[in-house]
Parts: C-alpha cells; structure tokens; sequence
C-alpha cells in the first residue's frame, strides 16, 4: 500500500461531469466540502446517524460520511446546491422558509434532501409517513414540528 | 481515517480473486454504513476494501427460475423493502428490511453486510433462516451454498474463511398456504438495535393444522437462535391462543441472553415469550387464522 494512493474518480455532481484525484479514505463528504467546495452537507455525528451530510446518489439519499468518495466513479451526486437552479429557490426550501422549518440551519440541508426525496416516492404523505422517513435526520434545535409543518406546506404547494 | 487501499472488481472472477489473495487483510465494502464508521473509530483496520457494488452476481435481484428469489450480498436493503413480490410473499423479510437504521441507511446497507456483521441482533437474520435461505459463498477452494442459519460462530463471528466472501441470497419460494411474519422488541418507535427480535414461518395444511413452522430468535444468545422446542409443540396442531401462549414459554429454552444496556438477561427471556407468542399468532393472522 502507498502512503499516498490517490487516484482519479469521476461522477457527475448537480448535473456536471466532475474529476477529483482523492484518496480512499477521503469520504464523499470530504470530497464534495474540501474537493468541490459544496460545503452545503454538514459534518455531525460522523456515523450515520444524524443525517447532516445526507447526498442524494443515482437517486437515493445516503449518509456521505459513510460513503467513499471513490465509490462514486460514473454515479450521479446531487447536493443541496443543485436542487433549484441558480439562485432560485425549490418549493421545498421556500415552505422551510415560510414554515420556520430550521432554527440554526446546520441540519437543514440534509433534512430538505430528505424530504426531496420522500416526496418523490410518496407525493401526499401522511404525518406519520414524514417523521418515519425524516428518522434519519436529526434536529438538535428540537424543531420537529415546524419541519414537519413545512414538509406538509411543500407537499401542497408541489401537488396544487 | 487511517489510509487504505481500495479496489473494485467488476467481475465474480475478480472479486474472489481479490479476497483470496488479501485474505484478512481485507473488508468487502457494499453498504459501508458500518466498516466506514468501523475504521474511522479504529476497531478494524482493513489494508484493504473490496467494493462489491460492482459485481453482477452480488447485485442480482431476480427470481431464482423455480419460484424462489435470489438477493444479491450487495443490494440496498430499500429494493427488498420495497419490492411487491417480497412484500407479499416473503413479508418478514421485507419488514426486517425496513427496520435497519433510518432510510439513508436503507439506501445503502445490504443484506450482506447486515447478515456478515454476524450481530446477534442483525434484524433481517431470523427471516432469512425461519424462509429456509441459503447463502452462495465464493473463495479460491471454489463456491459453495450453505444454510444461512449455519454460518454464525458467536457474536461477528462468521464459519466462513476470510479469503471467502458473501456473494447472494437464495430464499426458496415458500409452501402453499405458508406466511411469515418478524417482530422485535426496541425501547422507542424507530432506529434502534432490537432488545429481542423474533421471526416465524408457517404453513398450514389442507385441515388449518400447523403443517409446518420454523421459529428464530434474535439478540438472546451470541448468534441467532433456531426455537426448535416451540416449533415442536406447534407442529401439527391446531393454533389456538393457548398453543400460541405454550410455543413463547417453549422458546425461552433457547434464550441465553446477556444483560447489556439494552436489557437485562430476565428482562429478554421474559421478552421471548412475548414476542414468540405474538409473532406466531400474528403470522396466523395473515393466514386468515385470528387466535386472539
């Protein structure tokens, strides 16, 4: 084994073509933050178990701090950045906004990337449907119910 | 994190390949959701990862040609969670599925990974062994197939050999009239390691006698546990909430739980009865038989 065993990785990132040269133990949230500088997923708990640095990958949100980021060779990533284009905002951050939806912010990405993806899969869920698939984000501020409430505000405003 | 190398063989060949010549220098790498964690805290340290995402055998997700299913070790557990098939005719797998972690981690862990961490408390264990599933592994003395109930040796302990590795499932199609049903006990609603889980199968017969029964247990004994003295007492019987009752008392004889910060011993033996009781009374349910 070298000491310094990088290599060239490329996968798309929000829809464009990306080349890093990283090493195996960088994490997908190592490179994303410190490669890309998509600082946008946050660090937590490091473990999977909080949800901050949630990334959506070929379709699927994953925890990126316990991904490789060499695991990513031709997948497709989508972070927070990319999920409106521009400086437009997505009606799922804009029903955050107006809904209260985050307090310190520092989950939030991560729980709009949920969400996102709940929405895809259950366009109208239910109260229960939404804490269950947001169980893997963690809100340390304790806004549960104003996020709740801002997943209800985005489902309506995406189905209207 | 400590430095590693990582390949990515594209190929069953490769892979074993990989895996024979690293032997325990090596970790697969499928969901990551736990090696990741586990060589950033330091509690292994891999030279190596072998990224099995890439090989075709440990991707499959198909039918096996005579009725049953064939799960690659690599798949996200969200494609069984989610698949109408499994749903319908394996539910407890598909239920277990859905049990490990939040869905972020659905997304990425495998079977594989969640059967070879060998933990007593692994949730989708006791499915696989109560469908009767076997597991196709590879190494350099060649392939073999075997019981998955067969493959624990004690707590992340595997009867296999490190230059081997997990390649897919195969959960035989079940008997006509048979369901399956798992439960587990956690001390919250969701993401939580099981303080007891139980699963069962059953099939009955023309007459709505118990034809057949297959009962294991979770998190009571340093592997899973197969409840041969509960499967005994219903086998051949007509399930009433008594049996049912008998089947939970008959089960503690395989629990030799340890006390952790989860339970205590007393507290998972009385815990097995329970379970044992409901998850045979519910796997009736979804037969149509309602003993409660």
């Amino acid at each position: 084994m070298t000491t310094t065993n990088r290599r060239i990785v490329q996968f798309t990132v929000n829809g464009n073509s990306v080349e890093v040269a990283i090493t195996p133990r960088q994490t997908l949230l190592e490179v994303v933050r410190d490669e890309l500088g998509l600082t946008g997923a946050k660090e937590g708990c490091s473990n999977g178990n909080c949800g901050s640095c949630t990334i959506e990958v070929d379709g699927v949100t994953i925890n990126s701090c316990c991904a490789l980021g060499v695991e990513m060779d031709g997948r497709e990533v989508n972070t927070i950045e990319g999920l409106a284009p521009g400086n437009d905002l997505h009606p799922i951050q804009k029903a955050y906004m107006n809904n209260g939806g985050f307090q310190c912010g520092i989950c939030t990405p991560g729980f709009i990337l949920s969400t996102d993806h709940l929405l895809k899969m259950i366009p109208n869920p239910t109260e229960e449907e939404i804490r269950l698939h947001l169980a893997g984000n963690l809100c340390r501020c304790t806004g549960y119910d104003k996020i709740v409430r801002s997943v209800q505000a985005a489902a309506e405003d995406m189905n209207s | 994190m400590r430095n590693f190398d990582y390949v990515a063989p594209t190929s069953l060949t490769e892979a074993v390949q990989a895996f024979g010549q690293a032997g325990d220098k090596a970790r697969a790498l499928a969901g990551g959701t736990d090696i990741i964690d586990q060589i950033r805290i330091g509690r292994r340290t891999p030279e190596l990862l072998i990224d099995t995402k890439r090989v075709p055998e440990m991707m499959v997700f198909e039918g096996d040609g005579a009725g049953g299913l064939r799960i690659g070790a690599a798949l996200p557990l969200y494609r069984v969670r989610d698949d109408a098939n499994v749903q319908a005719t394996y539910p407890a797998l598909a239920t277990a599925s859905g049990l490990v972690g939040a869905v972020q981690i659905q997304n990425r862990a495998t079977l594989g990974g969640n059967v070879g961490n060998a933990a007593p408390s692994g949730d989708t264990i006791p499915p696989l062994v109560v469908l009767g599933s076997t597991v196709v592994i590879a190494g350099p003395r060649g392939t073999r197939e075997e019981p998955v109930e067969n493959i624990f040796a004690g707590p992340g302990q595997m009867t296999i050999a490190p230059d081997e590795c997990l390649v897919e499932f195969r959960v035989p199609a079940p008997k006509a009239n048979s369901s399956s049903y798992y439960v587990r006990f956690i001390p919250r609603a969701e993401m939580d390691i099981a303080v007891v889980g139980v699963g069962v199968s059953l099939t009955l017969n023309g007459g709505g006698q118990i034809e057949d029964v297959n009962i294991s247990l979770a998190s009571v004994a340093p592997t899973p546990v197969r409840a041969t003295d509960a499967e005994n007492v219903l086998r051949g019987e007509t399930l009433t909430a008594a049996l049912a009752r008998e089947a939970g008392e008959q089960a503690e004889h395989h629990a030799s739980p340890i006390s952790d910060v989860r339970g205590s011993a007393d507290y998972r033996r009385e815990l097995t009865k329970v379970l044992t009781r409901r998850a045979v009374a519910a796997c009736a349910a979804q037969l149509g038989v309602n003993v409660t």
